[in-house]
């Protein structure tokens, strides 16, 4: 089913005459509007006007999760408070986290983006979709909540966790779509024997899942656990948040709704662009935003791009599923982490040394955290309960700069191993 | 009243502890005293040794935390409810232990204890006249 066959099955062409007159809107937007962008440009010695079309793009400066964070909160926005509708943020980065505008007709654009999205899984107006993103500054939730909507299906906004109560509604209101993270569902699948639920209670039929990377192994074994097609939707806060892309029924790749959303793939370290089907790191340019329009945003992400026609008649462009990151960013239960948050609250503290090493591991489906860290060898503590608080205050100072649960268990000093290079800081058990 | 006590911080696994032990050993250091409060994750080694300045720092040279403290002592008389009737004393005073070991030297038996309220422990065996060890004791 194709929600918007005018731009999904436009010919290569005709897309590339929308994107050129919509890149030349946007940098004359930015550069007029955002003081960020101007300054970029005019470093780079580039003017709007030498941006004729698309072919310029490389000409333009890149954007970078820094450059959000050095503009907290507003900055980058490219128009005055009275037309942002809504704020978003990213979640868990040093204290303070990235936030995004959208003025009504970028919300406008994330519902027919995400309404594109599930109607490429095959969701129409009978359906009934339990999004169980969590629902809050965090994308995930409402982004899900106004595609569905847009659809025109019955959407119950569930929110995550609770897990009984999931699967209780789940069976009671016979929800036939779940979107949600994919190891979230892996656990409601593998928790509905605890609550006394089977899988012929449920009427599900298809899962929409996303916000954190995940394998064509995974896709098997949820679609065999659930009885369901499970599609990957893809999509980040700074460009719009969920519905950037998402696969069809052939999941060979994910389409990229690229009228909004122009992409590239960069080489990591040259930041030259790179040929299709060759790996790096994917870039997009969001053409249409008017709340926080970003050129050429380095998602990090380690992608390559496919622009042939797709068996299910569309044209738009496909990206492989996402695998790795360029940088040591870790996806946690859909939250960001970065190692260095962690050094950051340990260098804060100042009771342990600033060596630890972080354990990713999964356990029943849900992601887990330790961080070991080793106690400072002129802070020793004589009482078992004076070590024990101090684990807590480890563990609650991480729960408010990170959002996570971390347990902490403290080592003895010098046991973790040093490297000659790049330390290794985080062990991820969590199978590929 | 009080004699030096190291307290060594050992992560549970096996083997753990027979490392500091080479280390007291390859220095020449005797034990009179040791005790270990565990937990799942870690323990507490708490030692009273012949010569706990160069125990400890032979031990801070290997890399251990380890800290070096005077801890209240008193001797205690080798006779039935004699522990009973110096803990009491502490109870009634209502000062919460938060650990207590006891150990033997010669004919003599000694108590190291650690409360919650360091001051008013030293006001209650002055009061009671509890005989204090201390350091040159142990000799």
């Amino acid at each position: 089913m194709i929600w918007n066959r005018d731009i999904e099955c436009m010919s290569r062409d005709e897309m590339r005459k929308l994107q050129d007159r919509r890149l030349i809107d946007l940098v004359a937007k930015v550069y007029n509007h955002v003081p960020f962008y101007k300054r970029k440009m005019d470093e780079l010695g580039v003017k709007p006007t030498d941006i004729k079309g698309i072919e310029d793009i490389p000409k333009l400066p890149f954007t970078y999760k820094q450059d959000l964070r050095d503009n907290y909160p507003f900055g980058l926005f490219a128009v005055p408070m009275k037309d942002i509708v809504r704020v978003h943020g990213s979640s868990g980065t040093t204290g303070k986290p990235t936030t995004v505008g959208y003025t009504r007709n970028d919300i406008e654009n994330w519902k027919e983006v995400t309404a594109r999205c599930f109607s490429m899984a095959g969701i129409t107006s009978k359906d009934i979709v339990q999004v169980s993103y969590g629902y809050g500054l965090f994308t995930g939730g409402l982004g899900a909540h106004y595609g569905a909507e847009n659809v025109g299906c019955s959407v119950i906004p569930m929110s995550g966790g609770n897990t009984r109560r999931q699967l209780q509604l789940m069976c009671d209101f016979g929800s036939t779509v779940l979107a949600c993270t994919p190891s979230y569902a892996l656990h409601m699948a593998d928790a509905m024997k605890d609550f006394g639920y089977s899988i012929d209670d449920m009427k599900l039929r298809v899962g929409v899942f996303g916000a954190e990377p995940w394998t064509e192994a995974m896709r098997h074994e949820l679609e065999k656990k659930l009885h369901i097609h499970a599609h990957d939707i893809y999509g980040l806060s700074e460009i719009m948040g969920p519905g950037v892309s998402m696969d069809c029924e052939y999941h060979d790749g994910l389409h990229i709704h690229e009228d909004h959303f122009f992409p590239e793939i960069v080489d990591p370290e040259t930041k030259e662009p790179l040929p299709d089907g060759t790996e790096g790191e994917l870039v997009f340019t969001t053409l249409t935003k008017e709340g926080i329009p970003l050129l050429r945003y380095n998602t990090r992400d380690l992608s390559t791009l496919n622009h042939e026609p797709c068996a299910c008649g569309r044209t738009l462009v496909r990206m492989r599923k996402i695998t790795g990151r360029s940088d040591d960013m870790l996806i946690i239960r859909g939250v960001n982490l970065f190692p260095s948050q962690i050094e950051h609250v340990l260098l804060e503290l100042g009771e342990t040394s600033a060596h630890y090493i972080l354990y990713v591991d999964r356990q029943n489906n849900l992601d887990t955290l330790e961080l070991q860290v080793e106690l400072d060898e002129n802070h020793m503590l004589d009482t078992i309960r004076d070590l024990q608080m101090l684990t807590r205050r480890i563990e609650h100072a991480l729960n408010s700069a990170c959002g996570l649960t971390i347990k902490v268990t403290l080592v003895q000093p010098k046991t973790i191993a040093r490297s000659e290079g790049k330390a290794i800081r985080v062990v991820d058990k969590r199978k590929k | 009243m009080t004699i030096q006590q190291l307290s060594v911080f050992i992560e549970n696994h096996p083997g753990n502890l027979n490392k500091v032990l080479a280390v007291l050993a390859d220095n020449s250091i005797n034990i009179k005293a040791l005790t270990i409060a565990d937990t799942a994750d870690f323990g507490i080694v708490r030692l009273i040794v012949s010569d706990p300045q160069k125990a400890f720092n032979a031990l801070r040279d290997k890399h251990f935390s380890v800290q070096l403290q005077d801890i209240l002592s008193v001797e205690m008389a080798p006779e039935p409810g004699s522990l009973y009737h110096i803990l009491n004393l502490f109870a009634t005073e209502n000062v919460s232990l938060e650990y207590v070991y006891a150990f033997s030297y010669g004919s003599k038996s000694t108590l190291v204890l650690r409360t919650d309220n360091r001051e008013k422990a030293v006001e209650i065996i002055r009061k009671n006249n509890l005989k204090s060890v201390t350091e040159a004791d142990l000799k």
